[in-house]
Order: structure tokens, then sequence, then C-alpha cells
């Protein structure tokens, strides 16, 4: 029981910084029409960066100033690059994507290096809050938590509560009529393409020292934050939440619990197969929940994709 | 009359430049490992190591032979077989007759199978493979062949060395297995298992558990499963950004014991641990550095830090096996009969700077040489890593680890 809360804790801090993460790309997305590739790496961006102003100045300016050093680099992109290309359409514009997610990879190898840097917790929150049964609770995760929880509702009460909020939002529902208003709808697009990229910023500087900073950190994250956006329905922050809250306590229940499948299967009615050594199935028999953990939210996007290709939480197609 | 004249003259010429060119030959060896893409880092690192020890150990000491001199080709296999396959075609007709790879004992394999055909093919071609990293101990078992010989502890030895290092402490009851999804990981989880049970049949073995390999984001839910579990000492094979993620974890959630890895130090690991893995990390290794096992060894590593400022020194068998290479071809007179160089190999055994000898065993083409079980620690450390105060300190060694060990290679002798 005690266990259950320590994971349920755990897999909320994993959910709040893919949500971060996604938060970002469904916002871009739902701008855009296109999936931004190179989004996991803005995230790798902001822990380098966060990296190198914390050699200087510490955590906490790094953590104010390399999301905004990323976001206006960000804007930059979308200014010069995507808008450029946006005439030649969607493909054109996620190969741009895909190619400044390898620029970036490359760059950051050669700035940093191939190796992992050594990105530190900062001291102030480099101890265990509580403990739950013998489980240490470190301060961090809490912090993580909270900024987490911040940022959403920052961002939820400044898109349905703001006159800028509703600006956005009819900017990206209907764009010309919002430009026929008066207001500047690409200054609107690169403003929310830089708030994006500096979102996955915070969480670079957030998890870099907990995760790990490294060049193929990007890659790691890349493929799960589409995963959840695309379960939680392109476009829509609601979704992007549930979704990231879903796909953490899920893989981290799943590795928490040696259940085997045997025992699943045996619980649904199916029964062993009694020569188990020439069975064509012992294999499947023999996995445990633990061992094909990470590879669950894949399985659940293919089951969205095909009971409810719009996701969970948008309404109409795709 | 002067026709015949230029004609004598270039003949001459011609022969003293053969002659001379036989007197100071190079012999090209091709390393063949990822010099791009994820896995990089430890392979330029080996690369420069490989650049130093040719040029430290052979052509700065009058190279072999009669001042033969020793050239390392660095090229990139992005660690896919297929690519390895390609580079040792060119380099073969480059004139290459000798490989080193490591990354990768799949890499490994694959190379061993090629060069068992190519050799079988062109007799006048062959080529012998120096594997300096590939630790699946198949490679000197059943996989074994004349012309691969394994330059690190194959990871059963490594294991019986731990193994050895555990039963001696009445402390350590209970362990917990944790291993990246495959061949290797799978490799050290039954080694460990069978060997504890043989070493120590009182230790439990709380748990066994394997998870994908570089897929797992965040390695908190192993961490408290393991601390709940009780255990008292973890043993992992697990490299890379999993090595960092799981020993953070463990770590931070409160786990106390021994972790004994294979891979947790340099690419950025050491530096990442810092204060935090001191007393808890352990890695098992060959090559002692620190404390310096000789003056020798003492210089080389410094002159290694001031040939390549900012790398680490963590391979020392890099230099064991250009050792015992020229070593080998000194003792069979030829650098391009590699049968001779083969034979020569077999059986040799050398002083090793790094301490205790080196033996290649001629059964399996096993080096035999002393392994370590080395703490992450600041303090004594004179070869530290990741330019941190960190490095490695020798805390328990296995003299000559697993010189009589059961193999079951059969090998097909040319």
């Amino acid at each position: 029981m005690d266990l259950i809360l320590v994971n349920l804790i755990d897999g909320l801090v994993t959910g709040l910084l893919l949500f971060m993460l996604s938060a970002g790309l469904t916002l871009i997305f739902s701008m855009m029409g296109v999936l931004n590739f190179a989004h996991a790496s803005f995230y790798m961006l902001g822990a380098y960066f966060g990296y190198q102003i914390s050699q200087y100045m510490g955590f906490w300016m790094a953590l104010l100033f390399a999301p905004i050093i990323v976001g206006i680099f960000g804007a930059g992109v979308e200014r010069y690059g995507l808008r450029r290309v946006h005439q030649h359409g969607h493909v054109a514009e996620l190969i741009f994507t895909f190619g400044l997610a390898l620029l970036i990879e490359e760059a950051v190898q050669f700035f940093w290096g191939k190796s992992q840097v050594p990105f530190m917790v900062p001291e102030a929150l480099d101890f265990a809050l509580f403990s739950i049964s013998g489980n240490a609770i470190p301060a961090y995760k809490i912090f993580m938590i909270f900024i987490a929880i911040g940022i959403f509702a920052g961002l939820l009460y400044v898109l349905t509560k703001t006159r800028i909020g509703m600006i956005i939002q009819a900017a990206l529902s209907f764009p010309r009529t919002v430009e026929a208003l008066g207001h500047n709808v690409p200054l609107i697009f690169m403003c929310v393409f830089g708030v994006g990229t500096a979102l996955a910023a915070v969480a670079g500087v957030i998890a870099g020292p907990v995760l790990g900073t490294f060049p193929g950190m990007a890659f790691v994250l890349g493929s799960i934050v589409f995963v959840t956006i695309v379960i939680g329905g392109l476009g829509s922050l609601w979704g992007a939440l549930f979704a990231s809250l879903l796909i953490g306590w899920m893989t981290t229940f799943a590795a928490s619990y040696n259940v085997g499948l045997a025992e699943i299967l045996t619980a649904i009615g199916i029964s062993k197969p009694v020569d188990m050594a020439n069975s064509p199935w012992r294999d499947f028999w023999q996995i445990t929940l633990s061992q094909i953990g990470p590879i669950l939210p894949y399985l659940l996007m293919v089951l969205t994709l095909i009971f409810r290709p719009h996701g969970l939480f948008r309404k109409g197609g795709l | 009359m002067n026709k015949t004249k230029t004609g004598v003259l270039g003949a001459l010429t011609a022969l003293m430049l053969s002659t001379s060119a036989s007197v100071a030959d190079t012999v090209k060896i091709a390393f063949i490992d990822p010099l791009s893409g994820p896995f990089a880092a430890t392979g330029e690192n080996a690369f420069h190591l490989f650049q130093y020890a040719v040029d430290a150990v052979v052509n700065d000491q009058g190279g072999v032979l009669d001042g033969d001199t020793f050239e390392i080709v660095g090229l990139d296999n992005k660690i896919s077989a297929t690519e390895t396959l390609i580079h040792l075609q060119t380099a073969i007709d480059d004139g290459v007759r000798y490989i080193v790879q490591g990354q990768s004992s799949g890499v490994a394999a694959a190379l061993i199978d090629a060069i068992n055909k190519h050799n079988r093919r062109n007799p006048d071609q062959q080529v012998l493979f120096l594997n300096y990293a590939a630790i699946d101990p198949a490679l000197t078992n059943e996989a074994c062949s004349f012309w691969h010989f394994s330059f690190d502890a194959n990871s059963d030895l490594k294991m019986d060395a731990l193994t050895d290092v555990i039963a001696e402490n009445p402390d350590l009851t209970s362990a917990y297995l944790i291993n990246q999804d495959y061949s290797f990981g799978r490799a050290v989880a039954a080694s460990a298992t069978s060997m504890l049970a043989d070493k120590r049949p009182d230790i439990t073995i709380a748990g066994d558990e394997v998870h994908p390999i570089g897929q797992v984001k965040d390695f908190t839910p192993y961490a408290r499963k393991i601390v709940s579990s009780g255990a008292d000492f973890v043993i992992t094979g697990a490299w890379g950004a999993d090595m960092y993620g799981l020993g953070t974890s463990l770590i931070a959630n409160g786990f106390t014991g021994p972790i004994y890895t294979y891979y947790a130090a340099a690419s950025g690991i050491t530096a990442g641990f810092g204060e935090a893995g001191k007393g808890s990390l352990f890695i098992l290794a060959e090559g002692q550095t620190n404390p310096p096992a000789s003056e020798e060894a003492e210089q080389y590593v410094a002159g290694f830090k001031e040939a390549f400022p900012g790398e680490n020194f963590t391979l020392a068998r890099t230099s064991n096996v250009i050792r015992m290479l020229a070593a080998a071809i000194n003792e069979a007179g030829t650098a391009t009969d590699v049968v001779a160089v083969a034979n020569a190999l077999e059986g040799l055994e050398i002083e090793n700077p790094f301490g205790g000898t080196l033996y290649m065993r001629p059964d399996n083409h096993q080096v035999i040489q002393d392994v370590h079980v080395m703490a992450h620690t600041d303090d004594g450390v004179t070869n530290s890593l990741d330019g941190s105060p960190y490095g490695l300190l020798v805390s328990d060694s296995v003299v000559a680890a697993g010189r009589d060990s059961a193999t079951t290679c059969e090998m097909d002798r040319p």
C-alpha cells in the first residue's frame, strides 16, 4: 500500500515532466498544423544551456535564463526558418524540423562533447523531503511537481481568461479573420512558437539533473512526446495533461511490479500450454510487465489510433 | 650503351627502393568502431588511446623487426555489423593485416565470422582480429576462432573475480541483479546467479530482472523496487545512459549498499556521480591506474593526457594489444605472415606495466590478467576521470583471474 503511494508520486513526476514537453508541442501543432520534430531538441538545448549557465550563476538563474534564450532562439527559428518554408507546404515544414533536430544534436555534440555533462541538482533541494516506509522522496521531485502544476495553471489562465489568450485561440482557428480585425497574426504565431520551445527548455533545465544531460536525451524522450500528444489528441492542452499523467503512471507501475504475463493470461482464463519447452509461445508466457513497461505507451498509441483516431480529447477528425 | 646504363641504373634504384621499403615498412592496423553517432564518445576515446599506444609502445621505441612502424587507421562503423564488414574489405584491400574492434559483441561476432571465411578463401591475404573490449564469453568459447584474440577479460572472468571478492565479505547476504535486456545483460545475470550459488550458497537473490535497453526514461520505479526488496548489493552490466540513470536513481532513493558494475565510469558518468557515488559505486576492470602499478604506467598515463588533453585514460588494455602484438611480431620475425604471428601470440606471456602479467591462453585466445574491483572515489586518485577529482581506486584484486577456467572452445587451426 505504501509502495502504491510512492509510485503515485513518482508517476506524477514523470507525467508532469512529459506534460511540460507535450504542452508546447501540442500548442505549436494546433498553430502550424505540423508536427515539430525538433521539439525534444529544444528540451535538450534547455538542459545544456541550463548546465552552462549554472556553472557561472547557479541553478536558479539557469532556470530563469535558459528558457528565455531557447525561447528567443525558437522564435527566431519560426521567423526566419519555418515561415519561409511554410509556403512550400507541410512536407517541407516537416523535413525542416527534422533536419533542425539533427543539426541541434550535432551542434550540442560539437560544443559540449559526446559524453554526459555533470548537471547537478541544486544543493538547496538536494535532500530527502520525507520518506514513506523507507522510500525517500527527494525534495527536488516535489519541486518539479510544483513547477509543472504552476506552468499548467498559468497556461490555462492565459489561454482562457486573458485577452491575449483569446486572440491566440481565435488566430489558431480563424487566422484570416483575426488578421482582418487588425491583429498581427504572424507575430502571434512567432510568440506561440517561442513560448512552446521555452516550455520545453524549462522541462530540460528541470529534468537535466535527474534524467541526465547527454546528446541522446532528445532522442530518448522525443518519441514518447509524440505518443503523448497523439493519445491526448493533437492540439488539446487537457488531452496532453491527461495522456502525460496516464503514461507516467502506466510506465511507473509497470516497472514497479514483476507481474508476469502468465499470471494475467491465467487470470483471464487462458490456460498455460502443458508442454512449455516446445511451445512456440514459450517466450511470450515468460514476459514480465516490467520488461515491456516502456513499450506500453506505444501499444496504447496504436490502440488509440485504431479506436479513436483523433485522440482521447480532441473533437472531430484528425 | 647509354641505354643499357640507364637500364641498369633504373634496375638498381628499383632494387634499392624495394629493399629500403622492406627495411622500414609500415604495419597497418585498422580500428573499426563507432566514431559518430550515440556511441562515438567511447569509440573516439579508444581510437585516441590506440593512436597514443602505437607511438608510445612501438614507434618511439624503434619499431618492431628492423624498424617497422605501426600505423593505426580509424574506420567508423557506426556500431553496425554491415558497415564493419564493408570497412573490413576495404581495409584488407589497402594492405591491412590486423583489425582492432571492441564496441559491441554482436559486431565482434560478425567480424569473426567474416574473417574466418575470408582467411579460408584468401590464404595470401589473411588477417588477425585483436578484440580489445567485446566481452561476450561466447567469443572465446563456442564461437572462438584461431584468428581472434580477446584482450579484455570476458564477462565470465570478471564475474568470477567479483564473486570471489563478494564471497569473502560476510556482510553481503542478498543480491539484486538488474540488467539490460539483450545477450550481454542476460549473460551477466546468468553467470552471477550460478557463481554466487556456487561460492556463497547463503546469499539470496532478491531480484533478477532485465529492462529494455535505452528505453527507460526514469529508473525511479526500479530503484524503489530494489530498495524495498531488502537487497544489500546490486550487480549490473548496464552501460551508458542506462547505467547513469539506474545508479543515480538508486542513490537518490536511499540505496546505501555497494553497486557492482561493469561500465560505471568515464564518458561523463564519473563526473555525473561525483560525491554521491563515493562508497556506493564499484567497477570491475583490468588495468590498474590508481594507485599507479609502476612508474612506467604512471608516465604512460601522463604522456597520454599530454597528447590528448582533457581525455580520459581508461582502457589500459589498448596498450596491451599493441605491446603483445609487437612482441609476437618480433618473435615470429615477420609482420606479414599472420599465421606465424598468431602462433607467436599463443602462449605469449609478458610483463604488464599496469600490474601483473599478460598471458594469452593458447586454447581459446583469451588474455589472462589481473582483474580488479575498483571503487569510485576522490581519495588517492592520480588518474582522475572526466575532469573531475574522482577516479577509480583499486580496492580488491584477483591475480590472473580465470587462468584455469574451463572453455568449450574447439579451434580450427590452419
